[in-house]
């Protein structure tokens, strides 16, 4: 019945296929204006000097890779150690909670009640903007804020813990939030991933008198393989890119002595004087980072099929 | 078929008019978001003229419109009232505020590019007047952005003879052009508990406080005292920066050199070793426990403060109920009352806006006008005083204010306004740079982090370096 029908189509004189490419046209050309030429000229100026000093324009004049050399020459390493730590105190209790999570809320034995409530509630912190959750913190753990409040008036602190005034502070606390943002995103997306696995592994497994500990460890995870490793690395790419959060807990100066300083918090240092030179060299070099990121990805999600036999 | 074609050709009227709708919508829009300033009441009464009896007018040359940028509705509220409400403003102009916030330096990048725009801007359209802040002054000053006040404006010596001189040193370029004028004078003053004053040195009388507090040497030994009785000296590290950075021998840029003044390093040691021997409370300027400092639970000797900071922010902070909530600014509610003033271990000055005329405009008359009469009329200058308070820019109309009886109940009936007068001519800021702003905030935030124990010395002056010349990267260390 359809075959005639889509033939018909086909003879009547509109060609459909046409369409396709129309269709795509608007993406094309708001890609191209907004995303690759921006790119292009992200590269250009990397190889000029040009910022404003004051009211008066210096450059644009080339300067071949100086901008590389002095970004490689200021403290590059640090900011990347910085993104680095900060990502990772976030990621990992992330990653196992979220795993936990996934495991517990799809576990058919356990029979969890209201799961579809818990699912709600660990993705709120997701749909906060980050601008104001990080408001939220400051003033929650600010000098005489809230907490220390608490815990003085509880006896776990004799004087306020200066939370924003510890490197260790800081950053447990811009770890905290992150993974507060982002667990409840990663629990379903690893609950989705579990859900597709085959249930009568589980019940094979089961009957054969596995543990819940081996059921994981040998089922579950070499399962999930190609999402975990997804999650891994778009949240490693979303971490690189890790700026609203810190920018706002610590006023944009990466206290204390710059040690929750990102890259891209490094990049939006050079707003003040327009330096599109430095800013065009840091993207540049970010860019390059982020790329070989994605290829890994890339390789390890279309490679990992065949190896797990799928 | 052909219902599949006329159903793409409708969907494709559809989408059409939408946008076409988009497109009707799009100018009204247009023109509310080119004017997010807010025309003034004056602008119906103009417009009006204007339709009326435009023949009279004829004479005039001057633009329809005058735009001035500034960052909040201070300005705009001493203009009404003292300038437009009295009728000043002539038939047929209309002025324009707008208004950018100035939260990460988004004013001053709102100014700069209607700045880079002016050639190209419609007459109606350029920037006519704009308002400045001391710290980033001399970068529109040294600019050819600005007007000189006496050669283009044509305000005259006279005018300008009874402002402090340090207003205008401020807005004075390389060449030593005034390029700026101002309707406020800042000059600060130590502003103490008298309660506290009296439990640590046995008096609360301004004139023996300010024997005790003459000079730093006096002042760390006051500290030391408060220290033992169980009261901070200072609230937080940055109290006593603007005495130390108002005071130094040489400007922060030297060429391209940048130069740490020997006494912003003595506000280092000095503010490291307070910090070392509990002299402070570690807030930081404008941080919730930096306000409660100032309240009645506080037990802070004193606070750095300028003319507009003792009329306003201690004052309000200084109420247990504030006035928001019903309380009244009155003796009895906080520690309203238990305050006074004293000039400290030396002269500085803290904020104040400045008013300069944008090369292009076409509205010099009403600009003279404006400026002139907000800013060197020594009548309007006393009424605002009288009225709001706010210390402005006249040293005969000040003068003859520090001389009446003029008392306020928050400082326990001292006329604060006659140390005002003392200290205001002795501010010197002929070695402002026009870096100041971000030098300043880039050595406060560094040495944070050396007052915190989190770094040594060397470190956070490294720190500084590295933020400074992120900020501007034409200097050198």
């Amino acid at each position: 019945m359809a075959r005639p029908v889509k033939k018909k189509a086909h003879k009547g004189g509109v060609n459909y296929s046409r369409w396709g490419y129309f269709f795509l046209l608007p993406f094309f050309i708001t890609y191209f204006i907004f995303s690759f030429v921006p790119l292009v000229t992200t590269f250009y100026n990397a190889f000029f000097e040009n910022y404003m000093s004051g009211l008066t324009k210096i450059g644009p004049n080339f300067v071949g890779f100086d901008n590389f050399k002095s970004i490689f020459g200021s403290d590059l390493l640090k900011y990347t150690r910085n993104t680095v730590i900060l990502w990772l105190i976030g990621f990992i209790p992330q990653i196992l909670i979220s795993l936990l999570l996934a495991v517990w809320f799809t576990d058919t034995r356990l029979r969890l009640k209201y799961t579809g409530f818990f699912k709600t509630v660990i993705y709120m912190p997701n749909l906060i903007m980050a601008a104001s959750f990080s408001m939220l913190f400051f003033a929650l753990f600010s000098d005489n804020g809230p907490v220390n409040l608490f815990m003085i008036e509880n006896g776990f602190f004799k004087e306020p813990f200066r939370f924003l005034a510890e490197i260790w502070g800081t950053r447990g606390l811009i770890g905290l939030m992150n993974f507060l943002m982002w667990f409840g995103n990663t629990t379903i997306l690893l609950m989705a991933a579990i859900m597709g696995v085959d249930i009568n592994l589980f019940e094979a497994a089961q009957i054969d008198g596995a543990r819940s500990s081996q059921i994981f460890k040998y089922i579950t995870i070499p399962s999930i393989k190609p999402i975990l490793i997804y999650v891994l690395i778009t949240s490693m790419i979303g971490g690189l890119q890790m700026f609203d959060v810190p920018q706002i807990l610590t006023n944009g100066k990466g206290t204390p002595d710059r040690t929750s300083m990102t890259l891209i918090m490094f990049l939006n240092n050079h707003l003040f004087s327009k330096n599109y030179g430095m800013a065009g060299a840091l993207s540049t070099l970010l860019f390059i980072i982020t790329g070989i990121l994605s290829l890994i990805v890339f390789k390890s999600l279309v490679g990992s099929p065949d190896k797990d036999g799928r | 078929m052909k219902k599949r074609i006329w159903a793409g050709l409708l969907t494709f009227t559809m989408v059409a008019t939408s946008l076409a709708a988009c497109g009707g919508t799009q100018t009204p829009s247009d023109t509310t978001a080119a004017t997010t300033a807010a025309p003034t009441t004056a602008a119906p009464k103009a417009t009006e003229a204007a339709t009326e009896a435009p023949e009279t007018e004829a004479e005039s040359t001057e633009g329809k419109v005058l735009n001035i940028y500034c960052w909040n509705d201070e300005f705009q509220g001493r203009y009404e009232d003292y300038f437009a409400t009295p009728g000043l403003l002539p038939d047929g102009i209309t002025v324009n505020f707008i208004i950018t916030p100035n939260e990460n330096n988004a004013y001053q990048n709102a100014l700069d590019e209607a700045l880079l725009n002016q050639d190209s801007a419609a007459q109606d359209d350029k920037v006519d007047m704009f308002l400045i802040e001391a710290d980033y002054a001399l970068k529109y000053v040294n600019s050819e952005y600005s007007l000189d006040v006496k050669g283009d404006v044509g305000l005259t010596d006279a005018d300008l003879s009874q402002q402090y001189q340090y207003t205008k040193d401020i807005v004075t370029d390389s060449s030593g052009v005034q390029k700026g004028t101002t309707w406020q004078a800042t000059p600060g003053l130590f502003a103490y508990r008298r309660s506290i004053a009296k439990a640590v040195l046995g008096t609360d009388d301004p004139t023996e406080v300010q024997n005790a507090l003459s000079d730093w040497d006096k002042f760390d030994a006051v500290a030391e005292q408060a220290a033992g009785k169980g009261y901070k000296m200072l609230s937080g590290y940055d109290d006593s920066y603007r005495t130390f950075s108002n005071n130094v021998a040489a400007p922060w840029v030297d060429g391209t050199k940048i130069v740490i003044d020997d006494n912003l390093m003595k506000w280092v040691d000095q503010t490291k070793d307070y910090t070392d021997k509990g002299y402070n409370n570690k807030t930081s300027l404008w941080a919730p426990e930096w306000a409660s400092d100032q309240g009645p639970e506080g037990k802070v000797f004193g606070f750095f403060y300028s003319t507009w900071g003792i009329n306003f922010t201690l004052l309000g902070n200084s109420l247990e109920i504030p006035e928001a909530d019903g309380g009244k600014a009155e003796v009895g509610n906080g520690c309203f009352g238990d305050w006074a003033v004293c000039e400290g271990p030396q002269n500085y000055f803290w904020g104040g806006t400045w008013l300069c005329a944008a090369a292009g405009t076409d509205n010099i008359e009403t600009i003279n006008s404006i400026m002139k009469t907000l800013t060197c009329d020594q009548a309007t200058m006393k009424k605002i005083t009288e009225d709001t308070q706010d210390y402005t820019n006249n040293q005969a109309a000040m003068n003859e204010l520090a001389n009446s009886d003029f008392k306020s109940d928050f400082l326990g009936g001292q006329n604060h306004i006659a140390l005002f007068a003392e200290a205001a001519p002795n501010i010197d800021m002929s070695n402002c740079s026009p870096y100041d702003q971000g030098l300043n905030e880039s050595f406060q935030g560094a040495m944070a982090d050396y007052f915190n124990g989190v770094v040594d010395k060397e470190t956070a002056l490294e720190t500084f370096y590295t933020s400074a010349l992120e900020k501007y990267p034409e200097l050198t260390k």
